[in-house]
């Protein structure tokens, strides 16, 4: 619903879920056993996290509507990170469980086997919270309202509807009802530290598949998926892990749009068109002759541990920059873009495992990989566009994780391949210089490829698919070789890691990975290159400083993100871009 | 350059102020670079963060090791094995530690294990449970303090062994340590008693189990008996749908790990009766070792210690008897002077064998009971980790030569 109607993909709906079962741990502590009064706190609980949740968009979304398609999500994951050292505040490290009531313990017996009598009431709750949604949509105003700005957001507006409130109501509506969910969750399991990433990508998943904006669609994908989990593990055991993925990229290959969804009419007018990138500014390039002389200059004077962290820096202005090319001018948001990463880590790691290959023959290995499997997979990826191409990279992803992890007797599974370290006379400085070289001569390269003609070509049809086919160019065939590009690149990023942390594991393709790559994108522009090279510096600089300083690192970067969100609406490189432009324009 | 007067003065007075020359090794704290999880998993990591300190406290009170003070620096990995080797280098190069230490998650203490063996530093991994870390994976520098899921595994099938079950069920999170710790209990369950048999294998993702579902599918196989090594939230929903089911009625469960305060008293009262299991009883251990321990950390954090408390208490322990052992920091003398180092914890005494550098450090292997609203462990003894672990033939082959 929230993100039907106000387009934001709110990574923080997981930890409202959290906080709903902290807040209903509470409040039924105090309240007495008896199921009327566990409803009460239910109703409660739901209005409590509803208030935190319009605190939330008041504060902070509000502001950032204008901000590019998916820069909320850069704001939301700052939500998460600081509800994560709150919740951990107020409530401790423990797992909080309630007391079970003997109604909550009781069972009937169905088919001679018994069956608890809450999973029946949770079985009953579905229904009826679709029910109670589709009153709301159908015969009240507000419904109505929220109908018209699902399909149509700036017509609504256009014919007066006050867009602020209802974008806070939405977002009351949906944060209540996840933290009703989370109070609904606590008689079965606990309230602990882990649940607002367990049940986020999931929720995005059903979200996805019944089709987004759908709240019919919804419902009957989670009965779905519910489903064939259910039987699945029965029939095989270890699906657990892929099964939800498995789904969701069939649903999306067979019907681009979920279950039931319709295609998303692209929000007019709410964000400028494109800038045309120009050339370079001088500024920029001083700057950046500077930092790579800098760079290069390093060895002599950092120790050895900075020089680590510089080493992962520009691996990481390589991850954030191969995603640029897909994101920016390619106009294909990605949430899987550590599978080529993780693709391209682990050629080089089962190369060195299984054939001892030189250090040169493993780097080498990683991007062509990469770049294969992208050009194997590409196609069924750019037939999609928004959020459904983002969720699909996001389901391939996690497939790609899968397999890295219960493929035990080629990938070694979670415990992953170690002892993959660049030759000892390399030492830490000579391979600091080896990845400079290749990672900033790479995003170089990327940087000359979207200034060809390829690269106006490419935004061309992201800009305009209808006039650039009319004119001749082949768009698919554009954003597929955008994509092959921009797997290798990480690919290659993914190779020059694992030397410089000698393992291969299967985290290092997982959803985490993928979203910081989308953060520092998105905190530095998604502009030009420059964006996500500021981005790639700024978010390893700071998770690096914060991680080794205080236990609250998380609290404080989520703050810092917040609150670089704020002051830079178009990333910290794009906002200075647009600055700069402003200034010359005047 | 000529030797002027002024050059040779501001020569002597450089090399003089040169710390190194004006403190004797002697009297040079021993640093000790500590990794942990303590944000990713901090129901266990803070206790142990307590039974470190305290343990710090009481060994520089008592005069230090070899006359020089510990210190500890802690640092937090994030659960993430690429963060843990680059805190590692921060550690060894910035820090200038004399040992490594920690690490929870199998994955992340094989990665700094490795580490360590590139830069040829001391580590000794507390809580990881991998067996590959002394192992497949094990190597001169690396030493373990836990008993490995084997040992506990061999501790559980001693118990299941004498139970008359024959048709046996697993659940477990479908992960390394649930494999892990499957793989050995069938194996070494089936060696004992050539009459049982596994009829169904459960595989619940980490963190996510459908326990209702589960619960079902393992109740459709019909089993006499369960092997669960579900933890911390899969375990609450799994024993709370299992209850409501009657999934364990009338059936024995072997459990991994439950015994620990950590998990056990989130069960609440919910808690099973008559579990099979490992874990740590508490004050219920009244051995003086275990009481003036559990006395000294109540008085300091006002709880009771957990099994985490115990692990990073007998953590420095070990690691204090190593030095002393070795008689200096330096890391080759360490590697070999740490083997056969034996030391006392609040649950007993134990070594570090030189065939593997696996300590030999036991848990309580007993009964879960229902004792006022909350779960206890009855009827349990001290299993010693020395008597659970395979021939050293048997070691010999799985280790790198």
């Amino acid at each position: 619903m929230i993100f039907g109607v106000t387009r934001v993909v709110n990574f923080a709906h997981g930890s409202l879920f959290m906080l709903g079962a902290y807040i209903g741990f509470s409040i039924f502590s105090i309240l007495p056993r008896e199921p009327v009064w566990f409803a009460a706190g239910v109703i409660g609980t739901g209005l409590f996290v509803a208030l935190l949740g319009v605190a939330m968009e008041c504060t902070l979304l509000r502001r950032i509507y204008r901000a590019p398609e998916l820069f909320q999500l850069l704001a939301t994951f700052g939500v998460v990170l600081m509800v994560q050292d709150a919740t951990f505040w107020l409530w401790g490290p423990n797992d909080l469980a309630i007391s079970r009531p003997p109604w909550m313990r009781g069972f009937v017996s169905i088919t001679g086997q018994r069956f608890p009598v809450y999973d029946l009431i949770l079985i009953a709750i579905g229904p009826a919270v679709l029910a109670a949604l589709w009153l709301l949509m159908q015969r009240t105003r507000f419904g109505m309202l929220v109908r018209a700005a699902t399909e149509d957001r700036d017509m609504a507006a256009a014919l007066g509807i006050n867009q602020l409130g209802l974008f806070t109501a939405v977002f009351a509506l949906g944060a209540g009802l996840a933290g009703m969910a989370g109070a609904l969750s606590l008689p079965s399991s606990s309230a602990n530290p882990h649940l607002d990433l367990a049940v986020v990508v999931d929720a995005f998943v059903v979200v996805v598949v019944g089709g987004m904006g759908s709240v019919g669609g919804a419902f009957v994908a989670s009965l779905l998926i519910g489903l064939l989990q259910a039987f699945g593990i029965v029939l095989l055991p270890k699906i657990t892990l892929v099964l939800v993925f498995l789904v969701m990229a069939v649903v999306l290959t067979l019907r681009p749009h979920g279950l039931f969804g319709q295609p998303l009419l692209p929000v007019r007018g709410a964000h400028a068109v494109p800038v045309p990138i120009g050339p370079t500014p001088r500024a920029a390039k001083i700057l950046g002759g500077a930092a790579l002389l800098a760079a290069l200059a390093a060895p002599i004077f950092a120790g050895l541990y900075l020089l680590s962290v510089l080493t992962e820096a520009a691996i990481a202005v390589l991850f954030a920059g191969s995603l640029h090319v897909m994101m920016g001018p390619g106009g294909m948001a990605s949430f899987g873009h550590a599978a080529w990463f993780g693709i391209g880590a682990y050629a080089a790691g089962l190369a060195v495992k299984f054939f001892a290959v030189p250090l040169p023959l493993g780097l080498a290995l990683a991007p062509l990989a990469a770049g294969a499997v992208a050009a194997m997979f590409g196609w069924m990826v750019v037939r999609l566009s928004g959020v459904y191409l983002a969720m699909l990279t996001l389901a391939f992803a996690q497939i790609v994780w899968v397999m890295a992890f219960q493929w035990v007797e080629i990938t070694g599974g979670d415990n992953g391949i170690l002892g993959v370290w660049p030759p000892a006379t390399l030492g830490v400085r000579g391979y600091y210089l080896l990845s400079v070289t290749l990672c900033v001569g790479c995003a170089l390269a990327l940087r000359r490829i979207l200034r060809a003609p390829f690269g106006y070509a490419l935004r061309a049809g992201r800009d305009s698919a209808l006039r650039a086919e009319a004119i001749g160019l082949h768009t698919q065939r554009l954003r597929l070789v955008a994509v092959v590009i921009a797997g290798a690149s990480a690919g290659l990023a993914g190779g020059v890691f694992t030397y410089a942390k000698g393992s291969v594991f299967p985290g290092y393709a997982a959803v985490g990975h993928s979203v910081d790559a989308l953060l520092m994108v998105l905190l530095g522009g998604v502009q030009t290159l420059s964006g996500p090279v500021i981005g790639a510096l700024a978010y390893t600089g700071l998770y690096d400083f914060l991680l080794a300083r205080t236990d609250s690192w998380r609290f404080v970067l989520g703050a810092i993100i917040v609150t670089l969100v704020l002051v830079f609406p178009d990333g910290i490189a794009g906002t200075v871009l647009r600055l700069h432009t402003g200034r010359r324009n005047r | 350059m000529t030797i002027t007067r002024r050059v040779l003065l501001a020569g002597t007075a450089g090399t003089l102020a040169a710390p190194a020359l004006l403190h004797a090794q002697g009297t040079q704290p021993i640093r000790i670079g500590e990794i942990n999880s303590y944000t990713a998993i901090p129901s266990f990591t803070l206790p142990y963060r307590n039974g470190w300190q305290l343990a710090v406290e009481e060994i520089n009170a008592a005069g230090g090791v070899l006359g020089r003070a510990l210190e500890i620096i802690s640092r937090d990995d994030a659960g993430k094995p690429q963060d843990a080797v680059r805190i590692a280098g921060e550690l060894v190069n910035d820090q200038k530690v004399d040992i490594l230490g920690g690490t929870f998650l199998s994955n992340v203490g094989l990665a700094v294990s490795d580490y360590a063996l590139r830069e040829k530093k001391l580590f000794v991994g507390s809580e990881p449970l991998a067996d590959a870390l002394v192992w497949e994976k094990g190597h001169r520098y690396g030493y373990r303090l836990r008993p490995s899921t084997y040992m506990q595994a061999a501790m559980l099938v001693e118990e299941a062994a004498k139970l008359p079950a024959k048709r046996w069920v697993a659940v477990a999170p479908n992960y390394e340590y649930g494999q892990s710790a499957v793989k050995w209990f069938k194996t070494l369950l089936m060696k004992a008693r050539p009459d049982v048999q596994f009829v169904d294998e459960q595989w619940p993702a980490l963190g996510k189990i459908d326990a209702g579902a589960t619960a079902q599918a393992l109740a459709a196989a019909r089993p006499d008996a369960i092997f669960n090594v579900t933890f911390g939230p899969d375990l609450t929903n799994f024993v709370r749908q299992g209850n409501t089911r009657g999934l364990f009625e009338g059936r024995s469960v072997v459990s991994l790990l439950t015994g620990e305060p950590e998990y056990l008293d989130a069960l609440g009262d919910e808690a099973p009766n008559g579990w099979i299991v490992t874990g740590y009883p508490g004050a219920a251990v009244t051995t003086a070792e275990n009481l003036a321990f559990i006395a000294a950390y109540r008085k300091k954090y006002g709880v009771a210690p957990g099994m985490g408390s115990v692990v990073g208490y007998a953590f420095i322990q070990a690691i204090a008897a190593g030095v002393r052992k070795s008689g200096s920091t330096d890391t080759e003398k360490m590697a070999d002077g740490f083997a056969g180092a034996g030391f006392t914890t609040p649950i007993g005494r134990a070594i570090f064998r030189a065939i593997d550098h696996q300590s030999t450090l036991g848990t309580y292997v007993g009964r879960t009971a229902l004792r006022d609203g909350k779960g206890v462990m009855t009827d349990w003894r001290y299993a010693d980790g020395a008597k659970y672990l395979p021939s050293d033939d048997e070691i010999r082959k799985l280790r790198p030569s």
